[in-house]
């Protein structure tokens, strides 16, 4: 298989329906803590090193082989906010229609008859990777990043903010997405010894309120 | 880490059984070194227990753990009677403060003990482990502190992790302070507040009724787990508006 197709899965124009989700950015813009590319950067790493490390390491984990149904739970315990859970399922069912479409593999139909409402997507993401004939690393990669594009594109949505501010924020965050897949791969090979327990709980209180603030509108630009 | 210089280690345990006259005793309630326990007023139904921390601590190089074992049908209520500050040691290096509680089948636990201040150049690791029955109920309050007033926290790190009849219902890890994972103060995750807390209540019934996710206000939200349990997570300016924002959302909960 080929590294050119972790290109295709971590590309924004994969239609796995990630452009409907902001990624919690919706709920700070209105709440006033975004207000521009330095507040987005603030935002986005907090958001990497909590649930981009979790949903990294659950990624990871999947394409080591770890149960699906053990993950599955692991990222329920890891989502205290049920409006992220249904958000996360939703995303895992859409991924998965488009990648048994792309990469067809028995795992993946399997996984589709274990959860017909949807796995978490990082689960989901792991296998879609493993399909792909993709490393666990490239899994962690691509779970890490997802963690920030998504906020940074829906900011520059929802601000106005210039593109090019809005890349540049993820350029800069390169580094810290390095450190954040290696410590999620190291976790994950944790976890295949030693079971889900090891696998990294980070949590960002806000992102957990805002969610709940969030889904609680009438009205709103993204789902989540 | 290998640091050399030892901190203190201790111990503090307590059990909990009922007594069979439809009341609980305690055969069990160990101090250790700077963990005092005590039994104060409180029913025959359910004992109070509470934590005196001689003066502060933990401290740097520190490791404490406090453990409570709740069997069946038995009830028991603990409290501290200050807040813990973390305070940095002589030595360099972490400090340790471990939680264990266990509640058996039809027995109940309320652990409600004071803020967690994190002093300017502290660093401690808390780490609760709960572990209850299928038909176990708890109510626990958990207040983080960031820095006395006017002062920078230090580094804490907290994790909670909740199983109920053997399954993981919750597993939150949070990182704050000089030293912490990048964000931490950011719009993601505490954006400038000095206190954050939760408020843990576990339930049988709650498998079939699942508390509704409610919002309590901007800094505060009540949501149900996937497991016989709600979780409320509450961020606020400081320890006062903290305290309220719970109470607030217990009396909801647990009338």
């Amino acid at each position: 298989m080929s590294r050119a197709a972790l290109l295709v899965l971590a590309d924004g124009r994969f239609p796995a329906g990630g452009h409907a989700h902001s990624g919690g950015a919706e709920a700070a813009v209105k709440a006033g803590r975004i207000t521009g590319a330095e507040s987005l950067e603030s935002f986005c790493r907090g958001r990497l090193y909590t649930a981009g490390l979790v949903s990294s390491a659950l990624a990871t984990a999947a394409v080591l082989g770890v149960d699906p149904r053990q993950l599955d739970e692991a990222a329920d315990a890891r989502t205290p906010s049920p409006a992220l859970r249904v958000a996360a399922r939703k995303l895992g069912r859409q991924l998965l229609r488009a990648a048994r479409a792309t990469w067809p593999s028995p795992e993946l139909d399997a996984l589709a008859g274990q959860f017909p409402k949807g796995a978490h997507q990082p689960v989901v993401l792991g296998l879609t990777a493993r399909a792909a004939g993709l490393e666990p690393v490239d899994a962690a990669y691509c779970a890490a990043y997802e963690s920030v594009s998504g906020p940074a594109s829906a900011t520059v949505r929802l601000l106005s903010l210039d593109p090019f501010d809005a890349t540049a924020v993820l350029a800069r965050l390169a580094p810290e997405l390095d450190r954040v897949a290696t410590r999620a791969v190291e976790a994950a090979r944790t976890a295949v010894e030693e079971g889900v327990d090891a696998l990294p709980s980070a949590s960002a209180p806000l992102l957990e309120i805002g969610a709940e603030l969030h889904a609680a509108w009438p009205v709103r630009l993204f789902a989540s | 880490m290998t640091a050399a210089v030892a901190g203190v280690r201790a111990t503090a345990r307590m059990v909990a059984r009922d007594d069979g006259r439809g009341g609980t005793a305690l055969p069990v309630l160990e101090s250790d070194g700077p963990l005092a326990l005590r039994r104060t007023r409180g029913s025959g139904a359910e004992p109070r227990v509470m934590l005196v921390g001689a003066m502060s601590g933990p401290l740097g190089g520190d490791h404490f753990t406090v453990t409570a074992d709740v069997r069946e049908g038995a009830r028991l209520c603990v409290g501290s009677a200050a807040a813990t500050i973390a305070l940095p040691g002589q030595t360099k290096g972490e400090a340790r403060y471990d939680v264990r509680l266990t509640v058996a089948d039809g027995a109940e636990l309320r652990w409600l003990p004071e803020q967690l201040i994190s002093a300017g150049g502290s660093d401690l690791y808390v780490g609760t482990r709960i572990d209850l029955g299928a038909t176990a109920r708890l109510v626990l309050r958990e207040e983080q502190v960031l820095g006395r007033v006017g002062e920078e926290p230090g580094r804490l790190t907290s994790r909670l992790v909740l199983r109920v009849a053997g399954r993981t219902v919750l597993d939150q890890e949070l990182a704050c302070g000089p030293g912490a994972p990048g964000g931490w103060d950011g719009p993601a995750v505490l954006a400038g507040h000095r206190a954050v807390g939760q408020l843990l209540v576990v339930r049988p019934e709650f498998a079939e009724e699942p508390v509704p996710a409610r919002v309590l206000g901007e800094g505060a939200v009540v949501v149900p787990l996937a497991g016989p349990a709600a979780l409320v997570t509450a961020v606020a300016p400081d320890a006062l508006l903290l305290r309220r924002a719970l109470d607030a959302a217990l009396a909801a909960l647990v009338p």
